[in-house]
């Protein structure tokens, strides 16, 4: 119905429907402004002063800003962060499209694996990253499995400085690639059928059908996966806490940390609120590249 | 050809198998590690089952720390909030699928984008929040921070824009207000997506771990994730004794999970692919 003919019959109707909206809209919307945009615009104050969330309260203006980019514990874990992005996110969503296409073929017993490939993404990162980190332990399964293929010296994973963010990625991979192929199936079985049935005809064999229908057919929904998957891999805090915090040396400390360890560790508040600002900053940034790239391969 | 295809889905079915393995191992290590005798746990070569099934592992995680104590807490975080949730999330979406006003749709943009924001940037003021209003140390301050999120919201308003406007201008007719319309005709056409909501707020209250850190200190007030951790950070080297308590912390979920898994998938589906 458009608003405009609405507007002229029945004025009064719509200003009783604003008002309505209005009282439905403000409980949602107060709690929200207080508990999250205040603090926002709060944040980014703070992030120009000293406090230290008992006294000192000065603006240094951009000092924190400067600091930080010469704090080296910011600069490696700004690395970290953005090597644990670049590592997670394709292969989360490699793993998710494979697990996808695999179940998207049909067989009665899908359901259990959907159950099954599921579970890890109910569970908390907290409890999976310390079994995890017990699993990835110089005795346990993993390195047993892995001597028993013949290698002699497995990896000491997330006691080593060379493998610990490998070993954080491996588990966040682990912990997502489920999720993702849930989302993607769902895409998948979206996919208009006879589009197959007229390729077949025209005599396309399945790798052409994949390429040129499929992935066109998908591409929405590799799209949300990759803009969500990025943005929870920027975000990575529990489970880095479970496994490593942050360790060994500042082998996988990452952004989220990084801010934590300054904040309630050193009450540095408003030196962490400009890292929180610049972790922020990394997060627009990436899914703005990837909401103007998506133009050129997303079908909608 | 239908060789080649019944070959074709035995593979397909033998690597979905492999994958279900990957997936389900570490589940299946810690609960059976939950009840390994201490020096079994990384026995060379390794064995998957315990040769003697200390249950003992259980109750001393119970004598040790509060468990009983974190799972009632953490419940009534989630059960509070959730409901809290519940009943803003409804209410703006329905102001934001059936009312008509002036710039609701950039509205519900801007709102959606604050999804975007990291905890990391907002927990400080939330805390300094909080502070003052002497909710540190208090689940209410939890309870409150669960209450109103976007994706709820958004959730919601995906599934009640597709309900025919028809449906609420005969009710209208009859003289409902928007709240009966509310309560009596969206909220039962909804509760699929109710139910998805509920599911997914219980689980990630449960499931928080930065807030709870942030906000308790005393160990009676804490939830089942910081339990656990700061169990890890006391008992360190009593592996068996981490996987019980880890064991214990996810069984809630893990029950309500496979009792209501149809609600959690295709909620999670659905959000992905309309979104």
């Amino acid at each position: 119905m458009s608003e405009k003919k609405v507007k002229v019959k029945a004025p009064a109707y719509i200003r009783h429907q604003r008002i309505t909206a209005i009282w439905f809209l403000l409980p949602n919307i107060v709690g929200f402004v207080i508990l999250n945009v205040y603090p926002l615009f709060r944040a980014g104050v703070l992030s120009f002063t000293n406090w230290d969330g008992f006294n000192k309260n000065d603006f240094v203006g951009f000092s924190n800003y400067v600091k930080l980019f010469q704090d080296s514990t910011f600069l490696i874990s700004l690395g970290n962060t953005l090597l644990y992005t670049v590592a997670t996110v394709p292969l989360a969503v490699f793993f998710g499209i494979l697990m996808a296409l695999l179940m998207n073929v049909k067989f009665r017993s899908i359901k259990i694996f959907r159950t099954i490939y599921f579970l890890p993404q109910v569970t908390s990162m907290i409890a999976i990253g310390l079994v995890w980190s017990l699993i990835l332990a110089n005795n346990g399964p993993v390195n047993q499995f892995l001597m028993w293929l013949g290698v002699h010296n497995p990896p000491k994973w997330i006691s080593s400085t060379q493998w610990a963010l490998v070993s954080v990625e491996i588990v966040s991979v682990w912990r997502s690639m489920g999720y993702n192929a849930i989302i993607l199936l769902a895409g998948l079985q979206g996919v208009n059928t006879e589009l197959y049935e007229a390729a077949k005809l025209d005599g396309a064999n399945s790798w052409q059908r994949f390429i040129h229908i499929t992935l066109p057919g998908i591409s929405p929904t590799i799209f949300f996966v990759l803009v969500t998957q990025m943005i929870s891999s920027c975000k990575v805090f529990d489970i880095i806490m479970a496994m490593t915090q942050g360790g060994p040396g500042r082998a996988t400390n990452v952004l989220a940390y990084f801010v934590y360890q300054k904040s309630f560790t050193e009450y540095k508040f408003g030196y962490a609120c400009s890292a929180a600002f610049i972790l922020f900053g990394i997060i627009m940034l990436f899914t703005l590249i990837q909401f103007i790239g998506q133009k050129k391969w997303v079908n909608y | 050809m239908n060789l080649k295809r019944t070959i074709g889905k035995i593979i397909i079915l033998i690597l979905l198998i492999l994958i279900a393995v990957i997936m389900l191992f570490p589940f299946v290590w810690m609960v059976l590690g939950s009840f390994k005798p201490k020096d079994e746990l990384f026995a060379v070569p390794m064995k998957l089952l315990p040769t003697r099934w200390m249950t003992s592992n259980y109750s001393k995680v119970f004598e040790d720390i509060p468990f009983a104590k974190f799972y009632l807490n953490t419940a009534k975080i989630a059960i509070l909030s959730t409901a809290g949730q519940v009943v803003t999330c409804c209410l703006a979406a329905y102001a934001f699928s059936k009312l008509h006003f002036p710039g609701r749709d950039i509205l519900f943009m801007v709102y959606l984008g604050t999804m975007m924001i990291p905890y990391q940037v907002i927990m400080i003021p939330q805390y300094e929040l909080m502070r003052s209003a002497g909710l540190l140390n208090s689940h209410t301050a939890l309870i409150l921070m669960h209450c109103f999120s976007p994706f709820g919201v958004f959730l919601l308003r995906q599934f009640m824009v597709s309900i025919p406007d028809s449906l609420l201008e005969a009710a209208r007719i009859d003289g409902a207000g928007d709240l009966r319309i509310l309560t009596q005709i969206m909220i039962p056409l909804s509760k699929s997506s109710l139910a998805t909501l509920i599911i997914l707020k219980f689980l990630d209250s449960w499931n928080d771990y930065t807030a709870p850190l942030i906000f308790l200190n005393e160990k009676e007030k804490f939830t089942i994730q910081i339990g656990i951790r700061s169990f890890q950070q006391e008992f360190g080297v009593e592996y068996t004794l981490i996987l019980a308590a880890t064991t214990m912390s996810i069984i809630p979920v893990i029950l309500l999970y496979v009792a209501l898994q149809r609600y959690f998938i295709e909620g999670i589906a659905a959000s992905g692919v309309k979104g």
